[in-house]
């Protein structure tokens, strides 16, 4: 019977996913249909559908074990084969941008999804492990190649020591202050890294060592590689910490911070932690980054258009879960991109009106709202059939009264 | 032997003096009132016994130790547990993990580890089922009525073991039947021992759980005694009707 | 001591201007608990549409204040309804939604009129007096002490508002405690919304300034914002005269700083002030410690 069952979800599961890519597809052929011949469309089309595959997996899977698995299996087994099914230089560059967004909103997801204390400044962690791992390079004579992969955790680990005095200040202060002094501390990273010439070299930035054998279409291969397995250890840390009782205080902490204080959670290291750990996610991100593109400036590896995407990738996927920030950045950074490149001059307001209709439309986030909404319907489905999880009401016993709601 | 006792406790708020030399005692194993018209203090009194206010003067003593001043959490681990008026719970959370929230262990292994499968898990479960919510322990506690929060906060502080609670007007807004199942649960923990102080409007619950009645009147204690003695001061008749 | 006291002029001059643009930040996060990360989109709008009443219909830039700030006010108005709905998560929705609507209102300038960098004419930006006592002599153009003016008038007429009117006791009884005013009967929506109104007015007010003595594209939004915000949050967030102390003691170290030191670290510093300000007082200068009771 159980079987069956499994079958039938999974049968669901594909069916929505091939119902809901059709029809994504058809809308954009019928909207752009130029791009849409051009193949320009193509990281879009297949960005989404790995998208809702993502979200349908997560909504249906969600209580049987053994497709949870298979699901999970089919998506990492995608997103390894990817650069082969799709060697194009072009689709490979959005997906390593797509993927290292993916990972940066699940580290900062960390502290501002689970503990409710948004960072807005969390990429100069980002610009720290890019120069990091640029100043390194240039110091130690690393010369070109994989080599200089092992040298990412190095330039995490330097953003995160750095982050740990700076969160100490940035938590000091209430909420509201706290995403302004996140920027605050953001923009003085960028200023530093103008200003301090000696060191940075100012506004003509440092190179990194280029990689000359990795040549034409396979140069993007190794980083897809690097940055997919940041996002795997993010992924990793992200669910680990959601399931411990290190999480459960974090989350605590989101909603009645003074309570869970007074239960006895260590609320200052709780967040601090949860700050640092982001800081060495995003930071590792900026050091493959900065390796990826070969060089940094302090305008681009401090983009403050970073800080706001993440948030803006973390709350459309939807905060506090795992996939949310996945599907965020899947959702978005391909369309980023794409808008960018075909419509330079609409594109700032293209893209600000899709947000704001996205954000007055689906205030929580799309993985929470279908997961309510799934809920309620199979609820609903179960309250028509007689089944053994009575969900609200106990018998009345001697003594105590009936639990009604 | 008292148990918890305010000595001579001053607190004021602005112009305000909300607690004007209280002196209360807290026998062991008691079960006692604390009634007073409003604005006479009770809360206060409450929040500067359990930490979440400083005194200006005068000492709190749990056990014959002063615990004046004490931070929440400490308090909260020495043993002493403390409910809400409007009740405080984690409405995110799950009911079960709400309980999990107070099972807070300071080592670190006890932090990496899950949640659901610490030995803490079963007395969780152990907890629920004493209170009655076994069966909504995967509901967020937000989507709980407000007589099930005040039973799933009464559960949470039992987590930590206390030999005393405090609980804010546990009868405010929960209807007769809730209650009466309430008053059962009291009296089973302190027939295991557990000590209670019950601050309360509703005089059928407190006359009828409480050994031992105080009231207070503009900050300070003015009359205590059994429930019968009480009811017929005229002190505290007074109180409640001369203002 | 020439350039110290040179820094602390135009330091106390700009500083005023900024306090304009900063103040009704302040206001709208303390009525209505929502951070404008567009309020720089929304000056370095009223800086165009000065710049266009100027270069279109010559009129000039004081006088057209008189058009573009009920026009701005009618925008913040508007804009104010997109909040109303939103029950959850309010601040976070608010940061976005701002900086959604910054995004539509910068790519639509820089749409209109490209990324040319502009300022805005008049004699009394290019005119200046000397002052006295300094060698080199110290040329201070108009325009300055005429936008310090003009904030000096707006900012009286804003606390005259909000300490000696009805309004004013309705504005600050709903920062003090929304559901309190809601119960004595003070539409705390209605409120909001007027409050929003009156800061993106302000915002106009300071965008002429702001682009008479800088010169500016759509992009100046993003250094704008965050020097706002680090505003509001030096002087506690949600407090006028915090905001007002905190735009000219910030803009005075800053300015003492670039003439004394660099520009380039005057701005380092400008975030770092408020970095140092977060330790020694978390609050801000004049902030409430603890939450706010709602």
């Amino acid at each position: 019977m159980k079987f069956f069952k499994a079958f039938g979800l999974l049968a669901l599961l594909i069916l929505v996913i091939l119902f809901s890519s059709g029809l994504l597809l058809l809308v954009l052929a019928l909207a752009f249909p130029q791009a849409f011949a051009s193949g320009e469309l193509t990281p879009v089309v297949i960005s989404l559908i790995v998208a809702v595959t993502v979200v349908g997996w997560n909504l249906l899977a969600g209580e049987n074990g053994s497709i949870k698995g298979v699901g999970l299996l089919i998506l990492l087994a995608f997103a390894a084969a990817f650069p082969l099914l799709f060697p194009n230089g072009e689709v490979t560059s959005i997906a390593f941008f797509t993927l290292m967004f993916a990972a940066m909103v699940t580290g900062w997801n960390l502290l501002a999804g689970y503990s409710g204390y948004l960072s807005l400044g969390h990429v100069v962690y980002f610009g720290l492990g890019a120069y990091a791992l640029a100043l390194i390079c240039e110091h130690w004579n690393v010369p070109a190649g994989y080599g200089i992969f092992l040298l990412v955790p190095v330039a995490g680990l330097i953003a995160a020591v750095i982050a740990i005095p700076a969160g100490w200040v940035a938590l000091r202060v209430r909420r509201h202050a706290f995403i302004i002094v996140t920027i605050a501390m953001f923009f003085i990273g960028q200023l530093l890294a103008e200003n301090l010439t000696n060191v940075t070299n100012g506004t003509t930035g440092l190179d990194l060592p280029f990689p000359l054998a990795w040549g034409g279409d396979f140069f993007n291969t190794p980083f897809y590689y690097a940055i997919l397995l940041l996002l795997l250890l993010a992924i990793a840390l992200s669910w680990w910490v959601r399931h411990s009782k290190y999480g459960l205080g974090l989350l605590a902490i989101r909603d009645d911070e003074d309570r869970a204080r007074g239960l006895g959670v260590k609320t200052e290291i709780s967040k601090l932690t949860a700050y640092v750990l982001a800081a060495l996610i995003i930071g590792m991100a900026g050091a493959i980054w900065s390796y990826f593109i070969g060089a940094v400036y302090p305008m681009s590896a401090f983009d403050p258009t970073f800080d706001v995407t993440i948030a803006l990738m973390g709350f459309l996927g939807g905060i506090g879960t795992i996939s949310g920030p996945i599907v965020g950045a899947l959702l978005l950074e391909p369309l980023r991109q794409t808008l960018a490149a075909n419509a330079p001059d609409w594109y700032l307001v293209i893209y600000g009106g899709l947000l704001l209709l996205v954000l007055l439309l689906l205030p929580r986030g799309i993985l929470p709202t279908l997961q309510e909404r799934w809920q309620k319907y199979r609820a609903l489905r179960q309250s028509e059939r007689p089944s053994d999880d009575i969900v609200i009401s106990s018998l009345p016993e001697q003594g105590k009264p009936a639990n009604i709601t | 032997m008292s148990l918890l006792e305010a000595q001579d406790v001053c607190k004021a708020f602005g112009g305000i003096q909300a607690l004007d030399t209280c002196s209360i005692s807290v026998a062991e194993g008691s079960i006692t009132g604390l009634i007073g018209p409003n604005g006479s203090g009770k809360t206060t009194l409450f929040n500067v016994m359990t930490g979440y206010e400083r005194v200006d003067s005068g000492s709190v003593r749990f056990q014959d130790r002063s615990i004046t001043n004490a931070t929440p959490d400490k308090v909260f681990r020495l043993g002493i547990g403390r409910t809400f008026q409007l009740t405080r719970v984690f409405p995110r959370l799950t009911v079960l993990e709400n309980m999990h929230v107070a099972a807070q262990r300071s080592d670190l292994k006890g932090q990496l580890s899950r949640w659901s499968s610490t030995h803490e898990h079963r007395r969780a479960l152990e907890l629920l089922d004493f209170v009655g919510l076994t069966s909504l322990k995967d509901l967020p506690a937000g989507n709980l009525s407000y007589g099930q929060r005040k039973l799933l906060e009464f559960a949470f502080i039992l987590v930590a073991d206390p030999r005393v609670i405090l609980l804010d007007e546990p009868a405010g807004g929960v209807n007769p039947t809730m209650l009466n199942y309430l008053t059962g649960r009291i009296r089973e923990l302190n027939q295991r021992g557990v000590t209670f102080l019950v601050v309360e409007h509703n005089m059928e619950f407190v006359m009828g759980l409480c050994d031992k009645v105080m009231v207070m009147h503009r900050g300070t204690k003015i009359a205590e005694g059994t429930p019968e003695e009480v009811r017929a001061n005229p002190a505290v008749l007074e109180a409640y009707l001369g203002d | 001591m020439g350039p110290v006291l040179e820094g602390i002029i135009l330091g106390v001059l700009t500083g005023g201007v900024y306090a304009l643009m900063s103040s009704g930040l302040t206001l709208v996060f303390g009525v209505m608990n929502i951070i404008n990360v567009g309020q720089g989109a929304l000056v370095i709008l009223g800086a165009y549409l000065s710049f266009v009443l100027e270069q279109r219909l010559h009129i000039d830039l004081f006088p057209g204040l008189l058009i573009t700030m009920p026009v701005m006010f009618l925008f913040g108005w508007l804009i104010s309804f997109v909040f109303r709905p939103i029950k959850r998560d309010l601040m976070m929705l608010s940061v976005l939604i701002t900086f959604g609507i910054a995004l539509i209102i910068e790519g639509a300038l820089n749409l209109i009129f490209s990324a040319n960098i502009v300022s805005l004419q008049g004699w009394y930006v290019t005119a200046s007096i000397p002052l006295p006592g300094f060698s080199p002599t110290f040329y201070l153009s108009y325009i300055y002490v005429f936008g310090f003016l003009l904030a000096v008038v707006l900012l009286t007429g804003l606390y005259i508002l909000v300490y000696r009117t009805d309004f004013g006791r309705s504005l600050r009884a709903s920062m003090e405690n929304r559901t309190a005013a809601e119960l004595v009967g003070i539409n705390v929506e209605r409120v909001s919304s007027i409050t929003f109104g009156i800061g993106v007015a302000l915002a106009a007010a300071g965008g002429m300034a702001f682009g008479a003595t800088n010169g500016f594209d759509a992009n100046s939004a993003y250094d704008l914002i965050s020097r706002l915000l680090a505003i509001i949050v030096f002087g506690g967030m949600g407090s006028l005269s915090g905001a007002l102390i905190a735009s000219v003691g910030m803009l005075v170290i800053e300015d003492v700083v670039a003439q004394v030191w660099q520009q380039n670290w005057a701005t380092t510093v400008f975030f770092i002030l408020l970095v140092v300000i977060m330790v020694l007082r978390p609050q801000g200068l004049l902030g409430q410690k603890e939450g706010r009771q709602q």
